[in-house]
């Protein structure tokens, strides 16, 4: 009960993050909701593995979390002109 | 316990949703920054604390994965925040100080 609701409330946040993301005026509006997608991602699949009680989707978590970091930074970077 | 980790659940996905809400709703990139950077963190922070809790086998990984993005997250708002600054995206209208407005243009000159 608790969990479907959690489910449908991360649902709701992945729909206006892609909102932002495919509206934003500027880069730095669709850099920002990729960023809060990665974070969300990261929490949806920590919740799918306990959801499906698989221990292996915390790794995948962790690296997905890893490369939306390094990616936002990249690109951030790279906008700014300095990189 | 595991009504612990469970609260803990849903109190991080509430902070999702209103962390994305933020963003879709604010009217400026610094003011979206405040509102989604933030806001997201806590909720993450939370749900993966809580999925720790709900079942003892995931803790270690749980609090790993905190560590991670307790450190990596403010760093990737504030990259955002003064690329978004040195490209010269303006601030909302209402906004009433910018303290960084010295400094582009020291740099310009």
């Amino acid at each position: 009960m608790i969990l479907g609701l959690s489910f449908v409330l991360i649902g709701l946040a992945v729909l206006f993050s892609t909102l932002r993301l495919l509206k934003g005026p500027s880069t730095f509006d669709r850099l920002l909701a990729a960023d809060t997608l990665a974070i969300i991602t990261t929490a949806l699949l920590v919740l799918m593995a306990s959801y499906f009680s698989r221990i292996i989707y915390m790794d995948v978590a962790l690296v997905y979390s890893v490369l939306g970091f390094a990616g936002v930074v990249v690109v951030a970077r790279y906008l700014e002109g300095g990189l | 316990m595991v009504v612990v980790g469970k609260i803990l659940v849903l109190i991080g996905s509430i902070f999702l949703f209103l962390g994305s809400l933020g963003i879709f709703r604010m009217p400026d990139v610094y003011n979206r920054l405040q509102a989604g950077t933030k806001a997201t963190t806590l909720g993450a922070l939370s749900l993966i604390l809580g999925v720790g809790f709900m079942n003892g086998s995931f803790l270690v990984k749980s609090i790993v994965l905190i560590i991670f993005i307790v450190l990596t997250n403010p760093i990737s708002s504030s990259t955002i925040a003064r690329a978004s600054h040195k490209a010269g995206i303006p601030l909302v209208k209402e906004s009433v100080v910018d303290v960084c407005k010295d400094n582009v243009r020291k740099e310009e000159a």
